[in-house]
């Protein structure tokens, strides 16, 4: 097992294309428990969090698309400028881990472990986020529903690494909520995000009630075709038969968290409430 | 151990030579194990507890979760380089003071973090403090008696200025 | 080791709050932690566990993990000299499995190497086939005698009746509820970590470990090496909490064992998840009460049945049952009850001590009951408890006398009296943070309800059904600086700060050294069950006493001055009827004195069939009001403040028995909303912080506290125990709060959101 630092995204690839099966390693706020608790022994690790590239993040004004680096940390997202352009975004990073967590873990590291439970990721599939991978080969931009093929699986080909996530700036509303048994420094046992997007549409995408995180095509379009996008506003029964929809597409499971029928209880509670919030009037 | 690798570790100013190390070392493994560095205390090696908090680069860090290998070229500070011992800090007085220390295990995790709070936020209110301080459990205290102390050193620090 | 701790800046004496004597060390990282012990040539230590609750070892085979580089010893069952098996109450522990394995997580062998990952890679090369038989985990059929017997003594522990009364007594009004427990953990934070010398040739060991009573743990062990008693010498190894936990042997044996084979010094420590598997837990149980009152909610006759399930082996178990059934009435007046209670033998953890020790249970039970008859009877929560409350004077359902200050009444009406929040729900700074859901964004001011309810508890301070509990102290007055010797073990509560108070009001002197903490002594007992203030408090207030009469003979004599007539005035001796007066530095410049004491408390008597005897030394109460918020769609909830009145005779460092009382409270919150150890068919689920979830900083609210200070005539100090009082009633107040904010009953800790949100 070797230990490489990389400080350019180049030394990194080379390495991995030598040695596909060694771990990346970024914040490593997964990968460490991993190696902590007996559970991995990788032959070689070449640790990201560094290369400038990955810690970098810019804005194209024309196309409204932010483009963030996969190592910048979740403590960076909570703050501006993510706060004004992303807002759910900003609200998913507050909730990862703890103060510490937050300070080491990175947005890559998020979508490279694909937990269903990982806070940001409801985020991306909502705002339909593009992952922008890169390898010695070239590189290739992959829709996130594409990226996560299960849980902790992905699209990621040996050799290849995570550059950068991309995501349109909307001006409509976005939020997220998530539940968890603690007030503070809690796994997500539910979580969504609802995107209003800039041609009208309602997104949401859901966390920890599915091997991956999903999208809710039928609730969608039923939100679409009964909110007041002007007025900002949607009917109670409306929003309840939101939850109920959201509720139906889920497909929790029972383990040690939590049970199937409370996170599908709980979804339903927050696609609701996302709704009412999104479009608070009458 | 087959896999060891040498590096070099700033701590507190110093630089460590590091040899002959296993390479899935955390880095806090290496700063007690290796370095006789046992102020920062490791009670998860998850990162849910908070008593292995240092700082790298001025962040605050579990170094539970920091492959010690890969931490070369940084700055870390831990619980012994915030002061040389028998002269404690404004924090460290006021966690004495004001009752914040039963066992004292998660002591030197809170007193990083406070640190790094109020170097970051001088005037928290007390939702701020519990909120940056969450990543911290104590077990004995009920967390009362620290929120005091960090409330206590922000006022003595604007009365100085 | 062996130097005393200079103490010499610290002033303060009984009722100030002085600094504690360790909390520069301890802020600035110097304080040794048994885990942070290290000596040349050492070599780390490790535990094979079993991965099964309950199977028959067919095979053990250490021989690929002797082809391990690094790898300097492995010892099993066959390796252990001495005795077999160890256990506080009965020897029924195996120190290693050999035959059978019953819980997950039994300590099959131990390794030792020169580094921790070999020490992993040896443990996993060990070959050891399993028979896996069908676990035992309904404490049920332990009690109806439908499993086989898991251990040769069976699979019942104990079964304990109380029986006084009218047993045909029927109620006006009769209420009734079943209340369930999960297992709860200490979850301190200084794991279990222990460093062992052998002595040259093998003839001895010394072992510093953290531990909360040195002088059983060196029984134990060196029984089990077959060594004499005083060839195991142990030093307490700092302490990062206990509440329980470190009262029952865990490593000890094994870190001596692997020294001794070695001939090198081991350190031992174990992880996270170990230290779930590898100590006792808070019993989980089962408890059906009935009450029968008056119309008017007159207690007049309590039935009950608890079952305590108390995992593979004994422990304490025995105790803990026994705890439970005779607070099962409360802090009420009762002088008719039947209680039924059993501690039995199952393949779950094994559980034993944990602070409040079977009071906890009792006590989520019998508040659930008064709240139940207030309800049925129309009266309030504060109105219930004041009409039952218990005084000085009333009988236990065992037929014991409360001797002691019982000032429930005055508990109650003080915390009624504490303020209630004046925040809204929400805050007023729109901070989510102060919502149930936090930082999640779950949910609105609009959708939260908030709740208020009550939690009253009585509680015995120190060892029961005649336990000769005794503590052994000595004071050494030289030159006008006092050193204190003896064997309690800190655990965090803060002796180290108590002690030379206690030794500065007695004998007049700034200057108390504390020498270590070890065997050299006699036993101090166990830091639990409340006792340390009461028990080596009276000890080393007996050793400065003593000191203090041989000084003032020394003065008496020189001075021709009856030694009665002489007093300790601030720094002085002074002659009550005269005018002598001299510093006691001057007084004892080129003398020492020197004595040692040992306070027994008054003793006390075993149960008899009936459960009747005076079995408990001494009783204390307390009071706690909670009031959360909560998310009744959610089954969210965030406690937004708990007052309390709590007795405590005296309060002799107010500032340590306030963290007392904040760090019970947050214990007992803790098992209300989320602690559980979740097992299924014997298997634990969650051993890690990342899913045995402690309260955070955000999780824990305001406490508003009040002392009742009255002095306690049977208290050598006139000081009571404080620590265990703030984790009984605060969780049942917690979750009648809950239960006040939703219209709807919950009958199971902790409380989780499904149960407050889903049908």
């Amino acid at each position: 097992m070797t230990v490489l630092v990389a400080t350019t995204l180049n030394e990194a690839l080379e390495l991995l294309s030598a040695e596909p099966d060694a771990m990346v390693l970024a914040g490593g706020t997964d990968a460490m428990v991993e190696i902590n608790m007996g559970h991995r022994r990788p032959e070689g690790v070449v640790a990201v969090g560094r290369i400038p590239e990955l810690r970098t993040w810019s804005y194209n004004a024309e196309s409204a698309t932010l483009r963030i680096g996969a190592a910048v940390t979740y403590g960076e997202l909570e703050s501006d400028p993510f706060v004004r352009w992303v807002p759910a975004l900003s609200q998913a990073a507050r909730t990862v881990g703890s103060p510490q967590i937050r300070h080491a873990a990175t947005l890559g590291g998020n979508v490279a472990t694909c937990s269903p439970a990982g806070d940001g990721l409801p985020v991306l599939a909502a705002l339909e986020a593009t992952v922008h991978l890169v390898s010695l080969d070239g590189s290739r931009s992959i829709q996130f529903s594409d990226f996560m093929t299960g849980p902790k699986r992905t699209a990621l080909w040996p050799g290849e690494l995570i550059e950068s996530v991309s995501l349109p700036v909307f001006s409509g509303w976005q939020g997220y909520a998530k539940v968890g048994v603690r007030n503070a420094m809690v796994i997500s046992n539910a979580g969504a995000c609802l995107v209003v997007d800039d041609v009208g549409g309602v997104r949401i995408a859901l966390g920890s009630v599915g091997p991956t995180i999903l999208r809710c095509a039928e609730a969608e379009s039923f939100a679409v075709s009964v909110v007041d996008v002007q007025g900002g506003s949607v009917a109670e029964s409306d929003a309840q038969e939101f939850g109920r929809l959201v509720a139906s597409a889920a497909q929790p499971i029972d383990d040690h968290r939590s049970t199937a029928a409370y996170r599908r209880h709980a979804i339903e509670v927050l696609a609701r409430r996302l709704l009412r919030r999104a479009f608070p009037n009458g | 151990m087959a896999e060891s690798q040498h590096y070099v570790l700033h701590v507190n100013g110093m630089p460590h030579e590091v040899g002959d190390a296993w390479v899935g070392e955390s880095l806090l493994y290496v700063l007690r194990e290796r370095l006789g560095l046992t102020g920062s205390k490791g009670a998860c090696e998850q990162g849910e507890c908070g008593s292995c908090s240092v700082l790298i680069d001025g962040e605050l860090i579990c170094s539970c979760l920091v492959l010690a290998a890969s931490a070369t070229d940084q700055e870390i500070v831990t619980i012994e380089g915030i002061a040389p011992v028998g002269s404690p800090t404004d924090v460290q007085d006021a966690f004495v003071e004001f009752g914040a220390v039963q066992c004292g295990f998660c002591t030197p995790g809170l007193i990083m973090a406070a640190h790094a709070l109020l170097e970051r936020t001088p005037q928290p209110s007390e939702t701020e403090i519990r909120e940056e301080l969450s990543g911290n459990i104590c077990r004995c205290t009920g967390y009362g008696r620290i929120i005091e102390a960090v409330q206590r050193v922000a006022v003595s620090r604007t009365d100085q200025r | 080791m062996s130097t005393a701790t200079r103490e010499g800046v610290v002033r303060g004496r009984l009722g100030d709050s002085p600094p504690r004597p360790d909390g520069v060390a301890k802020v600035q990282g110097s304080f040794a932690f048994s885990g942070d012990l290290s000596a040349d040539g050492f070599l780390w230590g490790a535990t094979l566990r079993s991965p099964h609750p309950y199977a028959r070892i067919v095979r053990i085979d250490v021989t690929p993990a002797w082809r391990i580089d690094g790898v300097a010893a492995i010892v099993t069952a066959e390796d252990v000299p001495g005795k077999l098996t160890y256990g506080l109450i009965s020897s029924d522990q195996p120190v290693f499995a050999s035959d059978v394995v019953r819980y997950v997580g039994e300590p099959i062998a131990a390794v030792a190497a020169d580094h921790p990952e070999t020490c992993r890679r040896a443990l996993a090369a060990i070959v050891v086939e399993y028979e896996v038989l069908a676990p035992l985990t309904d404490p049920e059929r332990a009690i109806d005698g439908s499993h086989p017997p898991i251990h040769a003594l069976g699979n019942l522990i104990r079964h304990q009746r109380i029986v006084t009364g009218d047993q045909s007594l029927v109620g006006e009004v009769v209420v009734e509820g079943t209340y369930e427990l999960g297992m709860q953990d200490q979850a301190f934070l200084g794991l279990e970590a222990a460093l062992a010398l052998p002595d040259p040739g093998g003839a001895g060991v010394e072992l510093f470990v953290a531990t909360q009573w040195l002088h059983e743990d060196r029984t134990q062990i060196a029984a089990c090496l077959d060594l004499a008693p005083d060839k195991v010498r142990l030093t307490l190894g700092g302490v990062g909490g206990a509440f329980g936990a470190r009262e029952d042997i865990s490593l000890q044996v094994h870190t001596c064992l692997l020294a001794l084979r070695t001939g090198r010094p081991v350190r031992l420590a174990y992880s996270r998840e170990e230290s779930f598997l590898g100590h006792v837990h808070r019993h989980p149980a089962r408890i059906w009460m009935r009450h029968h009152a008056t119309e008017q909610g007159v207690i007049q006759r309590i039935e009950a049945r608890m079952v305590f399930d108390g995992g593979a082996y004994a422990s304490t178990s025995s105790a803990v049952l026994i705890n439970a059934v005779t607070h099962a009435q409360g802090p009420y007046k009762c002088v008719n009850a039947i209680v039924d209670g059993y501690a039995v033998r199952t393949n779950n953890l094994p559980c034993g001590a944990m602070r409040g020790f079977g009071v906890v249970q009792a006590c989520f039970a019998h508040e659930g009951q008064m709240d139940k008859l207030a309800a049925t009877c129309g009266l309030d929560p504060v109105e219930i408890r004041l009409l039952n409350a218990m005084e000085t004077g009333d009988a236990l359902i065992t037929g014991q006398v409360i001797e002691n200050v019982a000032p429930v009444a005055e508990c109650i009406r003080r915390t009624a009296a504490l303020p209630l929040p004046t925040e809204p729900v929400g805050g007023r700074d729109g901070n989510p943070l102060h919502l149930p859901g936090g930082a999640g964004l779950t949910a609105d001011v609009s959708h939260i309800r908030r709740g208020i309810g009550w939690g009253v508890a009585i509680k015995n301070l120190m060892y029961s059904e005649g336990f000769d509990d005794f503590s052994t102290a000595r004071c050494r007055l030289a030159d006008g600086v006092a050193s204190l010797k003896f064997a309690t073990s800190e655990v965090g509560q803060g002796f180290v700060v108590l002690a030379p108070q206690i030794a500065r009001s007695v004998l007049g002197v700034d200057d108390v050294l504390l020498e270590p903490i070890d065997t050299t002594i006699g036993s101090a007992g166990s830091t639990s069950a409340s006792r340390q203030t009461w028990m080596s408090g009276g000890a080393i207030d007996g050793a400065c006493r003593l000191v203090r009469e041989r000084m003032f003979e020394h003065v008496g004599a020189r001075n021709d001055i009856d030694p009665v007539r002489l007093a300790i005035d601030g720094r002085d001796i002074v002659d009550t009827m005269g005018s002598f007066r001299v510093s006691v530095v001057e007084a004892t410049a080129g003398l020492a004195f020197e004595e040692t004491f040992e306070h027994h408390h008054r003793p006390t008597e075993e149960l008899d069939e009936n459960g009747q005897g005076n079995c408990h030394t001494a009783f204390v109460f307390v009071a706690h009001r909670a009031v959360v918020d909560v998310d009744p769609e959610l089954g969210l909830v965030k406690v937004v403040q708990i007052a309390t009145a709590q007795d405590v005779g005296v309060a002799l460092n107010p500032m340590s028995v306030m963290g007392q009382i904040e760090g019970g409270i947050a214990q007992g919150l803790g098992l209300a909303v989320m602690e559980e150890i979740v097992l299924t068919d014997g298997l634990v689920r969650n051993a890690s912080f990342t899913d045995y979830l402690l309260p955070t900083m955000l999780d824990m609210p305001t406490v508003v506290a009040t002392m009742i200070e009255i002095p306690d005539p049977m208290a050598p100090l006139g000081a009571k125990g404080v620590g265990e009082p703030p984790c009984i009633s605060s969780t049942p107040a917690i979750v009648a709060a809950i239960r006040d904010a939703i219209g709807r009953d919950l009958s199971r800790v902790p409380v989780r959101p499904a149960d407050i949100c889903l049908p």
